[in-house]
């Protein structure tokens, strides 16, 4: 009965840790929205290593050169390719019918990606990644075992391999249980650096996935404090006709 | 208001005066007025509880406002729909504050109704004369739920159309005509674009239509009888010399001034969520439905929108499809039953007995639970408990009709009272 109950307690409570299946519990990604030159080098980092296969088809370029403060030449120069207007939107270059051959399946768009999977998700993929020859390319992912996207910033982390430790369940049975990654070769950044770039990153695409975000909190503020000043007037009125009523 | 006698604007004073005159004469606008609202008697102990139907209209509003907006932009074509939300979230003008206004609203909804029917609850808002009124009500909910239900699809995620593509196979566990019945309510084999195109013509005309006649039943039926109070006590027992119920006050100016501050206190939370939590958590939206709706991938875990869940835990708490759906019918048929299985002489709680409160308090923490247990998957434990909770929601109704009859209650006064 006791155990019955430890278990059905378990259950209410949240968590990202499962017993089984290849589920890791997600890392905070921390990121701060309102840094505008995390945002920056997050959307240099996106064009540099995702855009190349991803889309975000309902991004504007005009839209970020605006909300990023980023140059009309550095626009050009790095975002847009050559056919492409300022009031386009970023749709990649890679036909879908080919990155389904290529890849499996073509990736997805990442517009919304920050509000569909989360950013915690996205950081905690991106820094999973390891070597795994029986992968068609060469590494699998922890958080998403078997997924079918290279290591995009196998370059700036390095790559690493996954170390398992064999372990014995209640049952009895061995099972092999991470253990650590080993470096196999490094990458041009530390490991502060590269979850910095990851943090930059994931704070892009939350910036992509709702460009008016911090509009709207700063909007909100002044409609609340407006409301509040108003609800205090509303609540004298109200006292005042109320005065004859015993 | 007083007269303006002289200065640049008595002449449109008087004018303006005249004009309500004229329009008056043919059809009674300050009768109305003064039988509805300047001379409608209201009790004048009404307290916190008696907020939410005003709410409720207010958020009617707020719906249809938003709504008319967001359908300038919206497109309802499995094609364009997804996209068409997101163009009006990030390209036009106020687009994104339109649609978290919608989203938003339409949880506020059944946050207000449901507060609204728990007040109903408390107070025996339900029994004679106010049978029809509560009816009415509970037809006024049915009604938004399909409104919610149809609503839903419109966005085009992932959990929009599974969720349709779900509750619409709900209906073909019904014998002989439910595959046919499901075939009709889709116009196709499975939930597509023809789907998606009559579900929008039935969330933005059909049903509001209805529901907006229904409101109007709602609230002519309520100035007949009278509002009820926290005492349950009929305020038009004594009457003063100028033919009013002593302990009423009328409607304007008392309540629309007190329910100004509940409308603005409401807008503050409201706007809270609008602006800092339109998510709220993935309650309100649901990542899934960040992704655009594919046919082909099904959600490893489907639940609809929390509102939704205590009906849908009835519903996965019976093994079998068409027992389940007969079971949750009967969860929302049993509520319009109220009026006749409460046996109590008195209305309000305060006045009933410790078995009633204690019924309704487990009534109110079961929905709840269930509407947390509708948002888990439904194994094992979860399960097992839906089971548990369904059973108890039931007694509640089952019961209701021996334990409201042979409790004993307290005396009711005479007149209103005051708790604070």
């Amino acid at each position: 009965m006791a155990s019955r109950l430890a278990v059905f307690v378990s259950m209410l409570v949240p968590t990202g840790v499962l017993a089984a299946g290849g589920t890791i519990e997600l890392e905070q990604a921390n990121n701060n929205f309102s840094n505008l030159s995390s945002l920056q080098r997050g959307a240099s980092y996106f064009t540099s290593y995702c855009y190349g296969c991803h889309s975000a088809r309902y991004v504007r370029f005009n839209r970020l050169q605006a909300d990023l403060d980023i140059g009309e030449e550095q626009l050009k120069r790095n975002f847009m390719f050559a056919a492409d207007k300022p009031h386009d939107t970023m749709t990649t270059a890679m036909p879908a019918d080919k990155a389904t051959v290529w890849f499996g399946q073509s990736p997805p768009d990442l517009s919304l990606a920050a509000r569909s999977r989360g950013t915690d998700w996205i950081y905690t993929y991106l820094k999973n990644f390891y070597v795994d020859e029986s992968r068609p390319l060469g590494v699998n992912n922890r958080l998403l075992p078997g997924a079918s996207m290279p290591h995009a910033l196998w370059e700036l982390e390095g790559l690493k391999r996954a170390v398992f430790a064999e372990h014995e369940d209640a049952a009895g049975n061995v099972v092999k249980l991470f253990d650590r990654y080993e470096t196999v070769t490094p990458g041009l950044m530390s490991g502060d650096e590269y979850e910095q770039t990851l943090r930059d990153l994931v704070n892009f695409l939350e910036y992509i996935s709702e460009p008016v975000k911090i509009q709207r909190q700063r909007l909100g503020l002044k409609v609340i404090l407006f409301l509040v000043f108003f609800l205090v007037l509303t609540y004298f009125l109200k006292r005042e006709y109320w005065k004859d009523v015993n | 208001m007083r007269p303006v006698r002289s200065g640049p604007f008595a002449a449109i004073a008087r004018e303006a005066a005249e004009l309500g005159h004229w329009i008056d004469a043919r059809m009674g606008i300050s009768r109305f007025w003064r039988s509805q609202a300047a001379e409608y008697y209201a009790p004048k102990n009404l307290n916190f509880w008696y907020f939410f139907g005003s709410l409720a209209l207010l958020v009617l509003v707020l719906q249809i406002v938003t709504g008319i907006f967001l359908t300038m932009n919206y497109k309802p074509s499995a094609e364009q729909a997804f996209a068409s939300v997101e163009y009006i979230m990030r390209d036009v003008s106020w687009g994104w504050l339109i649609r978290y206004m919608h989203s938003t609203g339409a949880s506020a909804f059944f946050i207000v109704i449901y507060l609204h029917m728990f007040r109903g609850l408390m107070y025996g808002s339900y029994k004679a004369p106010r049978e029809l009124l509560w009816i009415i009500g509970m037809l006024i909910y049915v009604c938004l739920m399909a409104e919610a239900f149809f609503g839903y699809l419109l966005p085009w995620g992932q959990m929009s159309y599974w969720g349709a593509q779900v509750i619409t196979s709900l209906f073909g566990a019904i014998p002989v005509v439910g595959d046919t019945l499901m075939e009709w309510l889709r116009g196709d084999f499975y939930v597509s674009d023809i789907t998606l195109n009559r579900f929008f013509a039935l969330h933005v005309i059909a049903i509001p239509l209805v529901l907006l006649a229904l409101v109007v039943a709602h609230l002519a039926a309520l100035h007949e009888v009278g509002s009820n109070n926290p005492d349950g006590v009929e305020i038009k027992k004594y009457k003063g010399p100028d033919h009013h119920p002593v302990d009423g006050i009328p409607f304007h100016p008392y309540y629309t001034v007190k329910d100004i501050v509940g409308v603005v206190f409401f807008l503050t939370l409201f706007a809270a969520v609008v602006f800092f939590a339109p998510d709220f958590y993935g309650l309100f939206l649901e990542p899934a439905n960040f992704e655009p709706a594919d046919p082909l991938k099904t959600p490893a875990h489907i639940a609809p929108v929390w509102y939704f869940t205590p009906f849908y835990a009835i519903l996965r708490a019976v093994p079998d499809k068409l027992g389940g759906v007969l079971l949750m019918g009967l969860a929302i048929v049993a509520l319009f039953l109220l009026p006749w299985l409460d046996r109590s002489p008195v209305k309000s709680i305060r006045y009933r007995g410790p078995v009633f409160r204690l019924a309704l308090m487990l009534f109110a923490i079961t929905f709840i639970i269930l509407g947390y247990l509708g948002m888990r998957p439904a194994t094992g434990v979860y399960t097992l408990l839906a089971q548990v909770f369904t059973t108890i929601y039931f007694l509640f109704f089952v019961t209701m009709p021996f334990f409201t009859r042979y409790e004993k209650t307290r005396p009711i006064p005479d007149r209103v009272t005051y708790h604070g």
